[in-house]
């Protein structure tokens, strides 16, 4: 597994796509802080973080769009496959290595942090309240992709899919709204990542929202070894 | 060493490999012999774990590829048809990689060092794969395939797409790697499996039409003792001696070389060695004997004849 990470994170950074997605979040990120907290005065960063949903949503079929479509379309699954790790290590490997390098997107939020302490004592607990969640958001997101990634060979497939889906999972409460048969409506409002999300923006640390998260991981890196162990049987 | 045991895969209805069954003992060079589509590649992927079988077991050196895969995955170095190379890294990164992927325990980078001297990349180490001639990139596959020094190397048609200078040295590299390893080698070329292997397995539509060594081979299938002669004589009377000859089953004329001088081909009753007697015989009639050779099939015919010869398969086909 830690060779699979060091060689993904090594991939990550000789492409573009580590750098693109990194732009990309460090300047909404920036924007979002300064218009909302230097702009308004205010050291309460809950609207950055909620802002920061959608574009998590976006980002991560980017950054997760080769990490097993390539393997397959260039063969080097085979290498993978046949050497002594299982399947689910090499999942895992996978996972973890987007996981760090959403980190790294994820630690400007420590020069927030900073920046707001030159001004006022910042809510510290508050601050890793909602850098948790918006981390954790974006580990489910990570495997939900792999998982898309996992079913093609195409990365472009893989990313467009990703977008639909991260669409659905942005509109699902209007979805919801919309149900007029009521246990559904009540079902999918549940499975909503962003009410279960936005407590983290408050800085309230439920179990609930936590486990409703690691459930997603669980269950999409559980699916992505299916798949894999599927293609070797069919 | 290896002991493949009634593996079948089905894709759907079709039966891409057919209740195949081979063993390869330790130290030696199988040459896995077939035409494009034949299943060889399956066969190799399920023997390294790529594919599972729909039924049959693999054993490597004991361990068994379903209860112990990683085991046996330990155990083999594997060269797909297609190098498993990832284009964005060096050499030597790759390589990196791949030893930590295999867990080897050995000194890394002397490893890796040793691994690239044998197969004569060290001058390119530190360049990015995709930059590579095919030919480099197939010996970093096979680099790759080495590391770890496991017992069992198997390479799926090693030398495609190479050019002949290239072809002869990863011939000589395998032919000095089976001294240490045992080697499974795919392949579509008959002289090359000729020139490296000990034994042969042919392998047509996902079934096994013949295992022998490369020479048991040609005899086997040469059905009967057929030799090929010129003899300087008169040609009634060289037909009517040689016919008289213990054992001799058949003579039969081929064509005029030059005056006086015939060529023919003798037929023996199977498993009889004629030549002394015939030779002895020619002496006594003061005969000349020109040319005493085997008109055995060649490797390609035998080749052509199995893989085209329904009838052969369907009869010899589960005779090993």
């Amino acid at each position: 597994m830690g060779a699979i990470i060091k060689r993904e994170l090594y991939s990550f950074f000789c492409s573009p796509v580590a750098y693109v997605v990194m732009a990309i979040f460090l300047f909404f990120s920036g924007v979002f802080f300064s218009v909302v907290c230097l702009g308004n005065d205010t050291s309460n960063l809950t609207y950055v973080f909620t802002n920061m949903f959608l574009v998590t949503v976006l980002l991560m079929p980017i950054m997760c769009m080769r990490l097993l479509s390539d393997e397959k379309r260039l063969k080097t699954d085979q290498a993978l496959l046949t050497s002594p790790v299982s399947i689910l290590g090499i999942v895992l490997g996978k996972f973890f290595s987007a996981c760090v390098l959403y980190l790294v997107c994820l630690s400007i939020y420590i020069v927030f942090g900073v920046v707001l302490s030159f001004f006022v004592t910042p809510h510290w607990t508050v601050i890793l309240c909602n850098f948790l969640g918006l981390f954790i958001l974006g580990a489910a997101l990570i495997a939900i992709n792999l998982f898309l990634s996992s079913l093609t060979e195409s990365q472009m497939i893989s990313a467009i899919s990703g977008f639909a889906v991260g669409l659905f999972i942005y509109l699902l409460d209007n979805f919801a709204a919309a149900i007029p048969v009521s246990f559904i409506s009540t079902a999918l409002t549940k499975l909503s990542f962003l009410s279960h999300y936005q407590n983290f923006t408050v800085g309230l640390l439920s179990l609930a929202d936590l486990i409703f998260f690691l459930a997603v991981i669980a269950l999409f890196v559980f699916l992505t070894v299916r798949v894999i162990e599927k293609k070797r049987w069919s | 060493m290896v002991e493949v045991k009634n593996i079948t895969k089905c894709y759907g209805d079709k039966k891409a490999v057919d209740n195949v069954s081979f063993t390869v003992n330790s130290g030696e060079i199988l040459g896995f012999l077939g035409p494009n589509g034949a299943g060889k590649s399956t066969t190799m992927n399920i023997i390294t774990g790529y594919l599972s079988s729909s039924s049959g077991t693999v054993t490597v050196d004991g361990c068994e590829i379903l209860d112990d895969p990683k085991g046996v995955k330990s155990k083999i170095g594997y060269l797909p048809e297609i190098p498993p190379l990832y284009m964005d890294m060096t050499v030597q990164k790759y390589l990196e990689f791949m030893y930590d992927l295999k867990k080897v325990k050995l000194d890394k980078d002397a490893h890796i060092e040793e691994v690239c001297r044998l197969v004569k990349i060290s001058s390119v180490s530190n360049r990015i794969i995709k930059n590579l001639s095919k030919g480099y990139k197939q010996r970093v596959g096979l680099a790759q395939a080495l590391l770890g020094n496991p017992p069992v190397l198997i390479l799926d048609e090693p030398t495609v797409g190479l050019d002949p200078k290239q072809i002869i040295e990863i011939r000589n590299l395998v032919k000095s790697l089976g001294k240490k390893h045992t080697v499974i080698l795919s392949s579509h070329i008959l002289s090359e499996v000729q020139a490296i292997c000990d034994r042969v397995v042919i392998i047509s539509n996902g079934k096994i039409v013949a295992d022998e060594t490369t020479e048991g081979l040609s005899k086997s299938l040469a059905k009967s003792n057929r030799l090929l002669v010129q003899i300087k004589g008169p040609k009634s009377g060289v037909i009517t001696a040689v016919s008289n000859v213990k054992n001799v089953k058949s003579i039969k004329t081929e064509r005029e070389i030059s005056e006086d001088v015939y060529e023919y081909i003798v037929e023996a009753n199977e498993d009889c060695d004629i030549r002394s007697d015939l030779f002895f015989k020619l002496a006594e009639e003061k005969w000349p004997l020109i040319l005493l050779q085997s008109a055995d099939l060649s490797l390609e015919e035998i080749f052509l004849k199995l893989t085209t010869d329904t009838e052969y398969s369907s009869n010899k086909g589960g005779k090993k």
